[in-house]
Formats: structure tokens, C-alpha cells, sequence
């Protein structure tokens, strides 16, 4: 394990669904960062991102929840988001949100030092090997916040490269949406489960046992589908993987 | 106020207003790809790699005639142009031809001896619809696409290069252009102010794959595209 | 009003439970994917290509007005009728005037969105004029009196045994299953209909601002013999069309075979600038060029959303939605569908009778990263959704966002809401899945996941 020379006080940023539904995801982030030897901040008033509001289209409640993330987040050193898509609203969101308004270079500020937790530890900390081992066949599903807005592809493959026995094989359809979409889940049903369906096949077809991302919300969509089908397939977040050992 | 005034004094209105340069916008558009700038100069830089010598080009020209289906032949003598016209006439059956004159379709007509359709003035479009193949000439060969640069003045008008099934384009060595960039600065510097009111970059045979997307050749213009380049 | 909306979600439910027809829609476009990414390869710099395309339209349009009078200027030089339409019905009145002055019975027409936008076809034949499309996409979905599916390719979601069950049924032919033979059913029905008719109506790719003419991309050679046989000739464009340059076409030329049907170039790209010259041979007596607005400035006015004048038509953005490759092209209801129709059909038709389109988003920008001119296209979306709230806020969804915001913000609410959810848990299990489940939208055709009985923040204080 490759040790950072600097040791970081690091602000976890755990969203509503990750500290209600997936707490697993958010302790083994601990675990990890703490491993490498820094220092964690969890601001406990701090569940949510503001996106569904934003993503509705309802700026100024957005903006309510978001002041409060701005103002929390302020004198932070580094902010590690344990989610792609809230990583994306923070880090890309937040200054069009704020744009024009007293907040603006606040919101650019907290921009430069917000990472989503794949990204942090290949480029922000240049660690890939944490001394896991995961043997198993797994393929990996970009979410598409992490992948299109915050442009990482690199890291979270890099990552797995040097989990020992982990086998990963690349499904055709990785970059290809899974149809969550937040509140689009829930206005069109329909559609969100035949884009989801198109994720599973394309997962299954691989004989991978476990579908890996680094967002817990595409899993929720993949695994409540792959439930529902009966298959066995598993979802399971990187920084679980990266925790094992 | 007219519709044209009407139309510019809104487009005038609305542009007092600045839009951001193409990449401005924080998360913007290809975010996911490193932001790029094109930098000055032609799009000759971008686009697909073309070789500097004559060889390389009439290769390049070659493999793209392949993959398009155009048959291309590089001949050395009028000879051998006239041989291949025959038997061009003989294997298809041609029993009449579209033309118009120019220096190598003149020559062409004499040797294939068939009753011709010529379109250098004022024709009939039923008898060229009759015609079995188009002779025409061109203005370019573009060796990076395969493709044919005619006009209405090098090419016998708008139909005989599209509306016979078979289309015979006569060519010479040097008119053959690398690159896109080229045939748009050959427009401009062989026609410009007095541009011909039609002018077509034809790549190959007509095709569609308007049925299950399968290629089909020959939609509605010429089934068969065939270059002779002496 | 909501009848669009209404439409929208039971078009959509139809579609994506028809397997075989998503199926056929992803196998087409599964083709494309393959072909595209093989000529983008051979561009020695397709990020570059792309930046150089969207600068070169970020000029044309922002400097709109001095390129179309340029461009009609010269077109007018050589004998070309410019015309101006502020709006689809006036457009729809100067062609008919124009088809009557010239005392038409047929016309033929090659592939147009705009004619589509304006409904050109329907005006023409309700005045008795005979109208027949030549592409041959467009000629089965004119058969079928169906709308294109597709702005590129038209016929994309019928199977070559339809194709021949319509050809049957409408032009008497025998049954095959052969794309070739039904191809060339097509070519003769249309052969006679190109040297007979009176008028040629085409659409247009590009407007070259600095020659005065205007460029057609076409593979079949429909609207070469449209704008080479009748006597008048028509081109109808929307206004964004401008180039600057006649040498930009030898960047947006092959961008635009690449991006939209993944060919090096499409086979014949047509630049016209005139009626039959002097010393020409043919081509038509009279050439018209209507120029269309139809809210076009209105999306102009807007210089968040400008870009979305840039679009090329390439229908790149449609092929990698995964929204239409699973609810498909006629779900949309519009002339233009995919997300670049979600992004305009508001602006061009009304944001609160379309603004469902723009909500219709799982917003994943896979249409931006494949725009080959870069326009913002899922973030225009977001921004459709932010402008109609803002215009028209739902109460309820308000009222659940001003909620959810005081929850949010204060860590007791939020915390009985969390044991909440954990004590209502059992009792889900006995609605799940029905309708009378408040969370029926989900778990009709998905599991939820069980919450577990310490949560992260749980978790952390047992540690301090």
C-alpha cells in the first residue's frame, strides 16, 4: 500500500440514501481514507445535496438545502462525496445553481475541492492499490453523473485493476444509462425499467457475478430489477470491494 | 414591414444579447473530453490522414472506390481506355448513351460507335432516361473521401451524371485533389464570381438503407459508378 | 393540454413493452454505433473537429443577420426568388403560391423536416395537388401516412415484411423479402414520377452565407433528380442553416455523414446556387428559396439555450438516447424527436404543453457527449424544466421540494423520518407492489431495498 506523504483532514459528504439504505457504502469509505492514514470529518447535518429539486426544476428550494451544504462545507479541505451524481451536483451543479447570486464564488470554491471517492483516491491522493482481495468476476456500470459530468472514467477501473483475484470483464453497454435519473424513476416508471432492463442484460451477458459502480443509486435501480427478475446477479458499490481484504 | 425586415429586426433583437463561446459553460458540453482548441488553419488538420505523394493518394483513392463499390481503373494509354469502354458496352449490352463534349468523353462516344443522348444544350429528358450509361467528365478526384467532384459546366448538366443507371466518370491523373479542403479551394478558384448553379460531391454508387438498415445500391441514381482515370 | 402529456406516457408505456419492436430499434442503431466509431477513428482529431464545428456555428448564428442577407444577396444575383416566412403558415401560403403560378398538377419532393415542421405535405394536397416524397424512407411512412420515425432515418422501425405488405397493398407488387427488390419497387413507381412533375421541393443542410448556395446531403440521388428535372424548383430552410464559408463544408460535410449515419461521406453532397444559368443544360427555369422562422428567433433570444440553433440534424443525439431507443421515434409526437427535439419542440410549440419531453430525462448526456457540434443538450433540459417551474410551478411538487427542504435541513426531522421508514417497513411488505403502495411507481416493476437497522450516521456515533 502506497502511503500519501501528507496526511488530510478529509469531509465525507454521505447522502440521504447512502446513510439510510446503504451505510456499508459510507463506513468502508472510512475505512479506506482512514487506513491511508487521514483524518475524518463527517458534518452530521449534512443528508442531502439538493439535486432532486434542482433536477426538477425547483431552483430556489434547491438552493435552501444547498446554502447550507455551501456554508457547511466552507473551510473543508477536501470534500469526498459517496456518490457520483450528488459528486456532479456539487462539484458542477452547484456553480449554475448559485450563478449570479452572493453565493457564487463560494459555490466555485467548494467546486475545486470536491471529489467523488474513486476519483479522490486515483488522482486526488494517487493511491490505486489498497491491498484488497475480491475473488470474483465482476463488470462495471458508469454512472452517468460520474462518467459525463465529473469525466471520470479512468479511476474506479484503475482501482479494481489491483483488487487481487478480482476478475473484471467489461459488459458493451457499461457507459449506456441504467435509467434511474432520480425523480425520472418515478415519472416514467415504464421507461426507467425498460433502460434498466437493457443494464441487466447487457451485465448478465457478461457471467459476471456481481455488477460494480460507484453509485449507490444506479445500484438501487439494477439491484430492485435484478430482484424483481429473480437473478442472481449481485450489485455491490466499489468502495465495498476496495474495504475487503 | 415586410417578412424579411420583420425576420432580421428580430434576429438583431435577440442577438444584443451575448451568448457564451462554444465549452463556456462550467460543466459544459464534452466535459467528459479534454477541453480542446481547434486552434487557426484548415480543417485539413482533423480530418483523415492523406499521403503526400501521388502514390499514396491513388492508393487512398483506390481503397476508398473499394469500400464505396465504385469500380476505379488507373489507365496508362487512350488505348487502353478505349479497350475498357468496350467491353464495359459489350458485357452491360449498352444500346445508347448519355454524353457531352469534352476532351476525353469526345474520343469516348467515337470509339463506342452508339446512338448518344448528348446534354451540352437544351435535350429531352425521356431520351436520356433511356441511356444505358452517363459519360461525363469532372472537375476532381478527392483521394481522402473517393469521391467526384462534377458541376453543372464539367459534367454535362444537373441528370446525366444521376439519372442513367450506370455512371461513367472519365478522369485524368492530375486532377486528382487530396483532400476536401482542396476540392472546396478548387470551387472557388476555377468558378468564383461566375459559380455554375449546380455543383455534387459524388461518393460512390446511389445506395439507401432506408429497410432495416441493409445496403441496397442503385436507390434512384446510377446502380453503378465507374471512374477510368488515364 | 395535458392530452400531450397523457399521450406521451401511454405512447411510451405501449412502446416499451413492445419487445420486438425495442429490439429492432437497438439492432439498427447497434449497426450505426459500429460504423461511427470506425469513421470517427480515421479523423486524425475528432474532440478537435468537434470544437472547430461548434466555433465555426457559434459565428454563423451569432452573427445571423449579416450571413442571411449575404446569403440571399447572392443567391438573388443569379436569378433566385428569396423568400421570408416569420411563420409556418405563411411559408405554407408562398409555396402554394408559388405551385399555382406555375400551374402544377404533381410535385415531388425530397427529404425536408422543415416541410415536415410546416406540414407542407397537407397543405399542398388538401389544395389538390399531388405530392409524392422520394426518399425512399419517406415514401413507405408517406404510404403508411405515418410521420417520420426518425429525422435520419424515416422506415427505421418497420421490417422488410411490412415494407412488402405495403408495397403489395398500395402499389400492387408481389411479396419479397428481399431490401433489394423492395428497393427497386421503389425506384420504378418513382421514375416516372420525377421526369412527369412539375415542381421539386427540397430542404436543406447547410446555407452558405459567402457563395449564395445552398447544400444537400443525401445517399439515394432523390433530390439530385428533384432539383434537376421539373421546371421549379423550391428549397425551404430554417434560418439556422448558415455557414459562413463554402470551405466549412469540408469539415461539416464528412462530421456529419460520420455522426449521423456513420459514413465517411454521404454519397452525393449538392451544392445549388440558381435557377439554369446561361450556357447550362438544365435544371430548373425558376428557383425560390424560402427562408423559415417559425420561432426559430425565439430560441435565438435565449442565450442559454442559443446553441441549440447550431444543430445540424444529424440525429447522433436520437441514436444513443436511451429514452428513444426504448420508447422510439413516434412516442415524441413532434416533427423532431430525441433529446434535441426535447430541448426546442418547448421553444418552437410551447414550454407548458411540451415541457413533459424535457422531464422525460434520465438526464445521463450521452446526446452532448455525441453532439458533434456540442450543444448543451441534457443541461438544456434541466433548464426547460427550471423555466417551466419557474412559469408554472406545480403546487404539489413545490409543496413536496419546500418539505423535503425542512426536513433536509433539520437533523431531528430527518432523523424521526429515517425510524419512520425503518417501523413502516413491515407494513410495506403487505402493499408492495399494488396499487394501493405509495410507492406503486417503483416497485410495480422493481424491488426496493430493505433499510437497515443502523444507519451510516448511526454507525458513526457508536464510534465517537
Amino acid at each position: 500500500m502506497s502511503a500519501a506523504s501528507y496526511y488530510m483532514t478529509i469531509t465525507l459528504f454521505i447522502p440521504c440514501f447512502v446513510d439510510m439504505m446503504y451505510p456499508k457504502v459510507g463506513i468502508s469509505m472510512v475505512h479506506i481514507l482512514e487506513r491511508l492514514g487521514h483524518k475524518i470529518n463527517y458534518p452530521e447535518e449534512l443528508v442531502c445535496c439538493g439535486q432532486p429539486a434542482f433536477n426538477s426544476g425547483y431552483w430556489d428550494e434547491s438552493r435552501t438545502v444547498a446554502t447550507k451544504v455551501l456554508d457547511r462545507l466552507k473551510d473543508a479541505e477536501a470534500v469526498v462525496i459517496a456518490s457520483g451524481s450528488c459528486g456532479a451536483m456539487l462539484k458542477v451543479f452547484y456553480p449554475d445553481l448559485f450563478a449570479q447570486t452572493p453565493q457564487a464564488q463560494n459555490a466555485k470554491n467548494l467546486a475545486s475541492k470536491c471529489y467523488e471517492f474513486s476519483d479522490f483516491l486515483a488522482n486526488r491522493l494517487g493511491v490505486t492499490d489498497l491491498g484488497a482481495r475480491f475473488p470474483a468476476k465482476v463488470t462495471f456500470h458508469d454512472g452517468c453523473h460520474g462518467l459525463r459530468e465529473l469525466g471520470n472514467k479512468k479511476p474506479a477501473r484503475a482501482l479494481l485493476a489491483k483488487v487481487r483475484e478480482l476478475e473484471l470483464i467489461e459488459m458493451k453497454d457499461a457507459e449506456t444509462c441504467c435509467g434511474f435519473g432520480g425523480t425520472f424513476a418515478a415519472k416514467f416508471p415504464m421507461i426507467s425499467t425498460a433502460m434498466g432492463e437493457v443494464k441487466c442484460a447487457s451485465a448478465f451477458a457478461t457471467g459476471a457475478e456481481y455488477i460494480v459502480s460507484n453509485d449507490s443509486s444506479c445500484l438501487m435501480q439494477v439491484q430492485g430489477l435484478l430482484d424483481r427478475q429473480k437473478n442472481p446477479v449481485k450489485t455491490i458499490h466499489l468502495a465495498e470491494i476496495l474495504a475487503q481484504s | 414591414m415586410n417578412e424579411r425586415e420583420a425576420i432580421l429586426a428580430r434576429i438583431r433583437e435577440a442577438l444584443t444579447l451575448t451568448a457564451g463561446k462554444p465549452g463556456a459553460h462550467g460543466g459544459g458540453p464534452g466535459h467528459h473530453e479534454p477541453a480542446v482548441s481547434p486552434g487557426p488553419g484548415s480543417a485539413r488538420q482533423w480530418l483523415p490522414v492523406v499521403g503526400d505523394s501521388f502514390e499514396e493518394r491513388i492508393a487512398l483513392f483506390r481503397a476508398n472506390s473499394a469500400e464505396l463499390k465504385t469500380d476505379f481503373y488507373l489507365l496508362n494509354t487512350r488505348e487502353e481506355l478505349a479497350k475498357l469502354l468496350v467491353e464495359l458496352r459489350d458485357i452491360e449490352g449498352w444500346q445508347r448513351i448519355g454524353s457531352h463534349s469534352g476532351s476525353l468523353t469526345q474520343p469516348a462516344c467515337e470509339t463506342l460507335a452508339l446512338p448518344v443522348c448528348r446534354t451540352d444544350g437544351s435535350y429531352d429528358v425521356h431520351e436520356l432516361e433511356k441511356c444505358d450509361a452517363g459519360l461525363t467528365e469532372c472537375d476532381a478526384l478527392i483521394a481522402q473521401t473517393g469521391s467526384v467532384l462534377v458541376t453543372s459546366r464539367s459534367a454535362g448538366g444537373r441528370a446525366l451524371s444521376v439519372l442513367p443507371p450506370h455512371h461513367v466518370v472519365l478522369a485524368r491523373r492530375e486532377q486528382l485533389l487530396p483532400d476536401l479542403p482542396a476540392a472546396f479551394e478548387l470551387v472557388k478558384t476555377k468558378y468564383s464570381p461566375n459559380y455554375p448553379s449546380f455543383a455534387s460531391l459524388i461518393t460512390g454508387p446511389s445506395r439507401t438503407g432506408d429497410i432495416e438498415r441493409i445496403l441496397v445500391l442503385g436507390a434512384h441514381g446510377p446502380k453503378k459508378l465507374t471512374i477510368l482515370c488515364l | 393540454m395535458k392530452s400531450f402529456v397523457r399521450e406521451f406516457i401511454t405512447q411510451s408505456r405501449h412502446v416499451t413493452q413492445e419487445l420486438r419492436h425495442r429490439q429492432l430499434i437497438q439492432t439498427a442503431l447497434g449497426k450505426y454505433e459500429v460504423k461511427r466509431d470506425e469513421k470517427k477513428a480515421a479523423f486524425q482529431n475528432w474532440p478537435a473537429a468537434r470544437q472547430a464545428a461548434a466555433e465555426t456555428k457559434w459565428e454563423a448564428i451569432n452573427h445571423l443577420d449579416q450571413h442571411l442577407t449575404d446569403f440571399a444577396r447572392r443567391l438573388e444575383a443569379r436569378g433566385t426568388v428569396v423568400h421570408w416566412a416569420s411563420t409556418a403558415e405563411t411559408a405554407r401560403d408562398i409555396i402554394l403560391g408559388i405551385v399555382r403560378d406555375s400551374k402544377a398538377r404533381s410535385i415531388i419532393k425530397s427529404k425536408a423536416m422543415t416541410a415536415e415542421e410546416i406540414h407542407l405535405n397537407d397543405a399542398l394536397e388538401h389544395a389538390g395537388f399531388e405530392v409524392v416524397e422520394s426518399d425512399l424512407g419517406e415514401y413507405i411512412v408517406q404510404l403508411r401516412k405515418e410521420a417520420p420515425y426518425h429525422i435520419v432515418f424515416p422506415a427505421m422501425h418497420l421490417t422488410r415484411g411490412e415494407i412488402s405488405e405495403l408495397f403489395a397493398r398500395e402499389l400492387g407488387s408481389a411479396p419479397t423479402e428481399s431490401p433489394e427488390e423492395l428497393t427497386m419497387i421503389a425506384r420504378r413507381a418513382l421514375r416516372q414520377k420525377y421526369i412527369t412533375a412539375d415542381v421539386g421541393i427540397t430542404g436543406a443542410n447547410f446555407a452558405i452565407a459567402e457563395t449564395g448556395m445552398i447544400s444537400i446531403t443525401e445517399n439515394e440521388g432523390n433530390a439530385r433528380l428533384t432539383a434537376a428535372l421539373p421546371k421549379v424548383m423550391i428549397t425551404l430552410l430554417g434560418i439556422e442553416k448558415i455557414l459562413p464559408r463554402l470551405e466549412d463544408l469540408a469539415l461539416f460535410l464528412p462530421m456529419l455523414a460520420t455522426a449521423g449515419a456513420g459514413q465517411a461521406l454521404t454519397c452525393y453532397n449538392s451544392l445549388y446556387g440558381g435557377p439554369r444559368q446561361p450556357g447550362e443544360s438544365d435544371g430548373p427555369e425558376q428557383y425560390h428559396v424560402v427562408l423559415l422562422d417559425n420561432r426559430r428567433t425565439q430560441l435565438l433570444a435565449d442565450p442559454e439555450q442559443r446553441d441549440a440553433l447550431h444543430c445540424i440534424r444529424c440525429g447522433a443525439c436520437l441514436n444513443v438516447c436511451p429514452i428513444y431507443r426504448n420508447i422510439g421515434g413516434h412516442t415524441y409526437a413532434t416533427t423532431y424527436s430525441g433529446p434535441i427535439g426535447s430541448v426546442i419542440t418547448p421553444h418552437l410549440r410551447g414550454l407548458q404543453d411540451w415541457k413533459h419531453l424535457s422531464y422525460a430525462s434520465s438526464l445521463c448526456g450521452a446526446c452532448t457527449e455525441t453532439c458533434p457540434v456540442k450543444i448543451d443538450l441534457h443541461h438544456h433540459l434541466l433548464q426547460n424544466r427550471r423555466n417551466s417551474a419557474r412559469q408554472k410551478p406545480s403546487r404539489t411538487e413545490k409543496l413536496t421540494f419546500k418539505l423535503a427542504a425542512v426536513v433536509m435541513n433539520r437533523p431531528r426531522l430527518y432523523a424521526i423520518v429515517k425510524k419512520m421508514a425503518r417501523l413502516f417497513q413491515p407494513l410495506h411488505k403487505l402493499v408492495k407492489g399494488s396499487r394501493l403502495d405509495p410507492a406503486y411507481a417503483w416497485t410495480q416493476t422493481r424491488d426496493l431495498p430493505t433499510v437497515p437497522d443502523q444507519s451510516f450516521k448511526d454507525w458513526w456515533r457508536t464510534r465517537a
